[in-house]
């Protein structure tokens, strides 16, 4: 481009790949990467992690509590459960008339579907302490509150990393329904495209979500792998 | 190794335990003293309460009535978590941290009392070379790449971490083959020869508390203490027909595994070589060679050279 001329945005001629909305077209995902795609990735992302950071919270300080006091953990698991056997459509209608159509309507219902599995794994991997670990512990002085913290807790990641991964994929998959509600998420170009059933735009949303779930899935195994080194300790001898 | 904390007495003064709801008590007014220093096996049947007995010296286990001194201090007197760190702890499943390195297991208790770091550093080195682990090879291993007999070195050093005066062990060498436990037992008398705890130690083997013991507790069922005496005594004079018939029918043999051939006085040497042992074998593998070759007589030999002879007549008259 000469210098001086007129700077007119160029949006490109609709290619006839796009035209005869064949199966996959990879200009429009690259002309469209910008403004489309990689917003409703950082969208995604971001709702997930807002989710799960907060589903972990709540889980977390439940699955303390019911592993100090066995009487907790029935009405929490059986809170988490009915939550979770909502459907996922169902349960956004009975929230947008109390909290809107924002990103809290979104927000309580992916967090309230981490609830049962977090809850589940953490106070499994809690109480997965072999009996003589702890009896040690005991004879040696630790207090409760160490015990919890150097050994159970220490011993409980294994479980609690497996719980994180099933929690975040399925949280990924299902923030895709957030575009019902708000227009943010991988979600949004899917459901925008379903209108015209354009195929480009509903499998490059769909293909981000996979692939989205899938690094994140291979992040939490190479998390596990730095944080629990003592699991993948072979014999040396 | 640098231990110079003083052992100190164990007084068990009346001690019960009674757990609500059942009808006889766990241990049962057990009163007996443990001098500074040494080792006190607490042996029984199943059901005996000798974990029990154990347990209420470092208070896992609270005392119903009674009361149990250590170094003339009441235990209900002390906080239970110090009294924990004062006292090693070693368990027959060693009860290793899975997730800790075997450095950072020995650490434990020195980390819990708040040592320096390059304190604690050294000590686990030492620690381990003193139970043949050498520190170069295992510190950065984990429990599971260590055999039963290592991981039982390994919960070993960690109860003698931070010198405790007094060593609690339940059946630590229960769970570990033949031959690994007889070099464990031999290993625990080496250690305990330098570092002089007051150890008491828990087994159903009564081979295992003679060749152990300083003083042996057997306990019968209810937690009654049945006699308190020294594997001798108790070999020589069992106190009645419980305790006969827990030392059992060849308590005379096993008198005689207790002393060899060095230490006991011999018949003039009389030049018939044939059989022969040297001073450091046991009376009852001399009784064993005497019988399986025929002979009434034995030649005992320092360096090659005749000391004396052993009759059959002088091994009777001995367990007389």
């Amino acid at each position: 481009m000469a210098q001086g001329d007129p700077v007119i945005p160029d949006f490109g001629e609709a290619s006839s790949c796009v035209e005869e909305n064949r199966l996959f077209c990879t200009d429009w995902v690259r002309d469209n990467w910008g403004d489309v795609l990689q917003p409703a990735l950082t969208q995604h992302i971001k709702l997930t992690v807002i989710a799960v950071v907060v589903g972990f919270a709540i889980s977390f300080a439940a699955a303390l509590v019911a592993h100090r006091y066995r009487l907790f953990e029935r009405p929490f698991g059986l809170l988490s459960a009915l939550i979770y056997t909502i459907p996922s459509i169902a349960l956004f209608q009975l929230l947008v008339p109390i909290t809107g159509l924002g990103v809290l309507t979104v927000e309580i219902a992916l967090v309230g579907y981490t609830l049962l599995i977090l809850f589940r794994n953490i106070l499994e991997g809690l109480r997965s302490s072999p009996p003589d670990v702890l009896e040690a512990a005991r004879g040696m002085g630790l207090t409760r509150r160490q015990t919890l913290w150097r050994v159970e807790l220490p011993l409980a990641l294994p479980a609690i990393v497996a719980g994180l991964r099933v929690a975040t994929v399925s949280t990924i998959a299902l923030a895709t329904i957030a575009a019902l509600v708000i227009p943010e998420g991988l979600g949004r170009p899917i459901f925008i495209a379903l209108r015209d059933y354009f195929k480009t735009e509903i499998i490059a949303g769909g293909a981000l979500a996979i692939l989205l779930a899938l690094v994140v899935d291979a992040l939490f195994v190479l998390a596990q792998r730095a944080l629990t080194p003592w699991a993948y300790a072979r014999r040396t001898a | 190794m640098r231990d110079r904390r003083q052992a100190v007495e164990i007084v068990f003064d009346h001690a019960t335990k009674h757990y609500p709801g059942r009808p006889v008590p766990a241990v049962d007014d057990l009163s007996f003293s443990i001098p500074a220093g040494e080792v006190c096996v607490i042996v029984g049947p199943s059901g005996g309460g000798k974990t029990t007995a154990m347990k209420l010296v470092n208070r896992l286990v609270e005392l119903t009535s009674g009361d149990i001194t250590v170094g003339g201090r009441s235990i209900t007197q002390l906080n239970q978590t110090e009294l924990r760190r004062g006292m090693g702890y070693v368990i027959q499943q060693v009860g290793l941290f899975p997730h800790l390195t075997v450095a950072d297991n020995v650490a434990t208790v020195p980390r819990l009392l708040g040592w320096g770091k390059q304190e604690i550093s050294a000590r686990v080195d030492e620690l381990l070379d003193f139970v043949d682990l050498p520190a170069r090879d295992y510190r950065t291993r984990y429990a599971s790449q260590l055999s039963g007999g290592e991981r039982q070195r390994v919960g070993l050093a960690r109860a003698l971490a931070a010198d405790p005066p007094v060593m609690l062990m339940d059946e630590p060498f229960g769970a570990l083959d033949p031959i690994t436990r007889t070099r464990l037992q031999k290993e625990l008398l080496r250690i305990q020869g330098e570092i002089r705890k007051t150890i008491i130690f828990v087994t159903h083997d009564i081979d295992e508390a003679i060749m152990l013991g300083d003083r042996i507790a057997i306990l019968r069922e209810g937690g009654v203490l049945a006699q308190y005496d020294t594997p001798e005594e108790i070999l020589a004079h069992p106190a009645d027909d419980f305790a006969a018939r827990f030392v059992g029918a060849d308590r005379g043999l096993k008198r005689l595994s207790l002393t060899t051939l060095a230490e006991i006085e011999l018949d003039p040497p009389n030049g018939v070589v044939s059989p022969s042992a040297d001073g450091e074998m046991t009376l009852r593998d001399a009784l064993s060679l005497m019988l399986s070759e025929g002979s009434r007589s034995l030649s005992v030999t320092d360096g090659g050279e005749q000391r004396g002879v052993l009759t059959l007549d002088r091994l009777s008259e001995l367990l007389k």
